[in-house]
């Protein structure tokens, strides 16, 4: 059957069936169990012209509650921060669009800058010595640094914040199957970490202490305290942070951490439903040897240029096998791309500002919210651009009604924590006005009545 | 090819390590000819005193310019002594291989296993081999 999909003729297929010693491609296939196959076309409606799939592919896309038709209050990892217009400018230029490290590396001198100046950006804001071109989103970037902290330790367990986002644990936990690292989970009763509870469960087993601030629950850490935990014991403090909002929080680096990792979908990257998000790590210089990834550093070619080249690829899979520090060999260039024109575009000041507008709005919401009759903030601890509400009526049935009313309110947490049904986790950007807010708040005090 | 510095008083693996015999005890590093072919040296990954290492395993890693190799233990037995100054100065392992670039002292627990390595005379037969 002839495809316009596949490039080769009959006759090339015939040819390479003869160099294996096949009859047909259907002889390739006689592993597959008969029931297991499909004995009739996939029942696909006919081809489309462009103008009625383009119309037909909107009319699906509209069914989308998304965060241009709705007011979003929506967080828990992913944040409707501002993209810069110049991001899509750019990143749409042919040299850029695509989403691979290439493999002639040093061919590509301005895509090696951009993931240099990526890597540049993120090592300040984090306030660590050397940061990675990036891995796939935040969640395998803390599985990666827990890999990594066993490896540097020598040691088998791994003591997670239940502040850490539920699903970074749950992909840290599939990490760490197959080397046998043993997570152990510290509480977070009041929002915050219990750093006592955490300190005795950190000992000579512990490889590190993770948490993440602000967490998942909004609320923000005692980041120089879990260091001093950590350090004790002679383990690695990882911390968890998002980096937009590192233009106002200190950076963890300068709080003790060994290895700071996080989401940064933030820095100019759309929600996109999920993904394909950013996935930042960085490092003091004594681990470098043990990180993740790829990583491009400057030097001079023979005439005394500037130059910019993959370095330490010694600790890659395509050089060490099964020793490699990790498996992975890639990075999310786009994005990473993405985040280095917007922390570009925004500078020192504009980052500052995001971060300030944030955190204020986001205290005026609650403020706001928490008035409502029958709702309360869950926790006391402090937070910074996001919230825990404690509603009177189940989170989801509010939710479902006020995306009707234009407003996305927010992530409901029974099916991230069963003890907190009655919660909704609540974020605020820099992009919600005083009116969305004050009109949010009139709205989900009628749902909530 | 030039015939590289094999000092006669060593024992030697075909992984290219040198193992010298100091009362009880073993000091272990890799051959000039090693350092040769890794070219320039930029660091040097040792096991922690304490730790076991066994004869024919890897008990570390060096790292060149062109490379990275594992380190193989020539006798079995616990690591009584590192040399924590590769870590600042890989390069020593370039300049001074059998003197100040030594990698490990290691205490043997199987004292048969220093009769199955090379002698000075059949390391140098098997790099005359050429096939290494």
């Amino acid at each position: 059957m002839a495809s316009r999909y596949i490039a080769n003729t009959a006759a090339e297929q015939k040819q390479m069936l003869g160099v294996i010693g096949a009859g047909s491609v259907e002889e390739l296939l006689v592993t597959i169990p008969a029931k297991a196959r499909l004995a009739r076309p996939l029942g696909l409606a006919p081809a489309l012209a462009e103008s009625d799939l383009i119309r037909h592919m909107r009319s699906l896309a509209d069914e989308n509650a998304d965060a241009d038709g709705h007011v979003c209050f929506m967080g828990a990892g992913a944040y409707d921060h501002y993209v810069p217009s110049p991001i899509n400018h750019m990143i749409l230029r042919g040299e850029f669009f695509t989403a691979y490290t290439p493999y002639q590396p040093e061919a590509s001198q301005g895509t090696l800058r951009t993931i240099y100046e990526y890597q540049t950006m993120i090592a300040e804001l984090t306030g660590m010595d050397v940061a990675n071109a990036s891995l796939y989103d935040g969640a395998s970037s803390l599985a990666e640094a827990a890999l990594m902290a066993h490896a540097a330790t020598d040691r088998r367990e791994v003591v997670l914040s239940r502040g850490v986002h539920p699903l970074s644990r749950r992909v840290t936990a599939t990490y760490c199957e197959g080397p046998g690292i043993k997570l152990r989970d510290a509480g977070a009763p009041d929002g915050a970490t219990d750093l006592a509870a955490a300190k005795k469960l950190v000992g000579p087993r512990t490889a590190a202490l993770v948490i993440q601030t602000p967490n998942f629950y909004g609320c923000l850490e005692d980041v120089a305290a879990a260091a001093e935990i950590a350090h004790a014991a002679g383990a690695l403090l990882i911390v968890v942070a998002d980096p937009v909002n590192l233009g106002v929080l200190e950076a963890p680096g300068k709080l003790g951490a060994d290895i700071v990792v996080g989401e940064g979908q933030g820095l100019g990257v759309p929600m996109s439903f999920g993904g394909p998000n950013l996935g930042v790590f960085a490092a003091t210089k004594a681990l470098v040897r043990r990180m993740p990834g790829r990583l491009v550093g400057a030097t001079v070619d023979t005439d005394g240029r500037r130059g910019f080249v993959l370095t330490l690829q010694t600790r890659e899979q395509h050089i060490r096998r099964a020793k490699a520090t990790s498996n992975i060999c890639t990075n999310v260039a786009l994005c990473a791309l993405m985040a280095t024109i917007y922390l570009a575009t925004l500078g020192r000041r504009g980052l500052v500002r995001v971060g300030e507008l944030s955190a204020a709005k986001a205290h005026y919401a609650a403020e706001r919210l928490a008035k409502v009759p029958g709702v309360a903030l869950r926790f006391g601890a402090p937070f910074f651009k996001e919230f825990t509400l404690k509603l009177p009526k189940p989170p989801e049935r509010l939710v479902a009604r006020l995306a009707k009313q234009g407003f996305l309110a927010g992530v409901p947490l029974k099916t991230f924590d069963r003890g907190l049904a009655d919660c909704l986790l609540v974020a605020v950007t820099e992009k919600r006005t005083k009116a969305e807010i004050d009109a949010f708040a009139a709205a989900f005090e009628k749902a909530v009545a | 090819m030039t015939m590289a510095n094999v000092p006669k008083d060593l024992k030697y693996t075909r992984e290219h390590e040198w193992a010298k015999l100091e009362a009880d005890r073993v000091r272990i590093g890799i051959t000039a000819y090693a350092q040769e072919q890794l070219g320039d040296v930029v660091f040097v990954e040792l096991p922690k005193v304490g730790a076991r290492v066994t004869a024919s395993k890897g008990f570390g890693v060096v790292e060149s310019v062109k490379a990275v190799s594992d380190l193989f233990a020539p006798v079995t037995g616990e690591v009584v002594e590192v040399n924590g100054e590769l870590t600042q100065t890989p390069e020593t392992v370039n300049q001074d291989p059998y003197g100040k670039g030594w990698m490990i002292v290691v205490k043997p627990s199987n004292k048969a296993e220093w009769d199955q390595l090379l002698t000075a005379q059949q390391y140098e037969d098997f790099l005359a081999q050429g096939d290494h």
